[in-house]
């Protein structure tokens, strides 16, 4: 990518839009807005730049501006989140579930799909603590476009660079060219549903663990009291939310709490309930593959009775 | 403060590798292939070293061969950071005893996300 295009294009979106990108978001433009360029048959970003600049395609400028707008999502995104998921929340739910032997978790705004991805990486990891278990991770995402991505789990180069550790990429992924492809084992681990989020979730079953990231900034304090009070119905008493890094309940009713010993997730409130108490928890929705670990890849020597990554992939 | 050596034939990249690890407080050495990097970890042991593959003399392969042989060459996180951008490349350097592995291009979010990786960050 030309650097007099990028700073081009970063001064019209200040100037139009007030959004500020630094050259750390070199790779959102990649990835948002060159395919833009490319089915406009446009001989590259300068040229994108040129009609925006003389104002001759409305319609157009809306859509760079929006492509650009969109949250921005990463695989393992903050780390916290995803370490406490698999540390804390998860061997207890598996202590908790032992009866039911079923684990259900929804992803609420999966956007193009690496949240959910690296929640079913984790899951995958661990799927030896749940054999025979059924596993459901649900995504959902208000947006079709986004969801399409995320259902073809097809990433760039940029993008799969973003929080994925190697070992990750070469388990999980398959290269096609200058893109990288979730393999089918994994991408079947998740089910993908167009979902408003101020529409109702009854449809969607009872979960054991809510992620809902870096969405809720986008509503109002009433909306957003409306949706945890919505999510703390379908939430098991023992489960857990995880909210985005700048996220907090404060103000927004008292259906969760923070944990008082991890912070990183959220507990519903006022009914006393921690994680690890064991409930019964109704199975709703759609069957689920039992939970079985993916398809081995022959990559690379592995550690014995472990995951099938482990925290290092090489040995020396 | 930790040591990173930046082995790379590439001055620019060199120079921008600086930048964003000196930013990140790294004290930062620097070598232009692999055989003068291999000269300076037998005197002075990094903290870690990122690692180009394509260089004259000694690659960055045929140096973390060698690397991984001294004496204190094991422990040192080695992150290689090359246009070698083929899934059996990265096999090949992962298999070879690297611990990340970056495809150029690259931007700071991404040297700092693999420095975290390597607990370096």
């Amino acid at each position: 990518m030309q650097q007099q295009s990028f700073d081009a294009l970063c001064a019209y979106l200040k100037r139009t839009s007030g959004l500020i990108l630094d050259q750390s978001k070199q790779y959102l433009i990649e990835s948002r807005v060159l395919p833009i360029v490319k089915r406009e048959k446009l001989g590259g970003l300068a040229d994108l730049v040129l009609i925006l600049e003389r104002g001759q395609n409305q319609s157009l400028a809306k859509e760079v501006v929006e492509a650009m707008t969109i949250n921005e999502t990463y695989f393992f995104r903050d780390r916290n989140p995803f370490d406490k998921f698999r540390d804390v929340v998860l061997p207890k739910l598996i202590s908790a579930r032992q009866s039911e032997r079923s684990i259900r978790v929804w992803c609420a705004a999966a956007s193009t799909g690496q949240e959910p991805y690296s929640l079913a990486m984790i899951l995958d990891e661990m799927a030896h603590k749940m054999p025979g278990w059924r596993v459901e991770l649900v995504a959902t995402d208000l947006a079709e476009p986004q969801l399409t991505k995320a259902r073809a789990a097809v990433y760039t180069q940029f993008e799969v660079q973003r929080g994925l550790s190697t070992a990750h990429l070469l388990r999980y992924f398959t290269q096609q060219g200058d893109t990288w492809q979730a393999i089918d084992a994994l991408r079947s681990k998740v089910q993908f549903r167009q979902l408003n989020l101020l529409s109702d979730y009854a449809s969607l079953g009872r979960f054991d663990v809510i992620f809902c990231r870096n969405v809720l900034i986008y509503f109002d304090v009433a909306t957003k009291s409306d949706i945890l009070k919505r999510m703390a119905r379908i939430l098991a008493p023992d489960g857990a939310l995880f909210l985005g890094a700048s996220e907090s309940v404060i103000g927004l009713g008292t259906d969760f709490a923070p944990d008082t010993e991890h912070r990183a997730f959220h507990t519903r409130g006022g009914v006393g309930a921690a994680l690890g108490q064991p409930i019964k928890t109704p199975v709703i929705g759609t069957a689920a593959a039992p939970v079985g670990g993916l398809a081995a890849r022959p990559i690379l020597p592995t550690p014995a009775a472990q995951s099938p990554l482990g925290s290092r992939i090489a040995t020396r | 403060m930790k040591q990173i050596l930046v082995v790379d034939d590439s001055p620019v990249v060199r120079k921008i590798a600086r930048r964003i690890l000196t930013d990140m407080e790294f004290d930062v050495a620097e070598a232009e292939d692999g055989s003068e990097a291999l000269r300076y970890c037998s005197e002075k042991m990094p903290d870690a070293i990122l690692l180009d593959w394509d260089m004259p003399i000694m690659d960055g392969l045929e140096f973390l061969q060698a690397f991984r042989k001294l004496p204190d060459g094991k422990s040192p996180k080695v992150v290689f950071c090359t246009a070698q951008n083929h899934q059996n490349s990265i096999m090949r350097a992962m298999t070879a005893g690297a611990d990340e592995y970056i495809m150029k291009p690259f931007d700071e979010m991404i040297l700092r996300d693999k420095l975290e990786q390597v607990g370096l960050v």
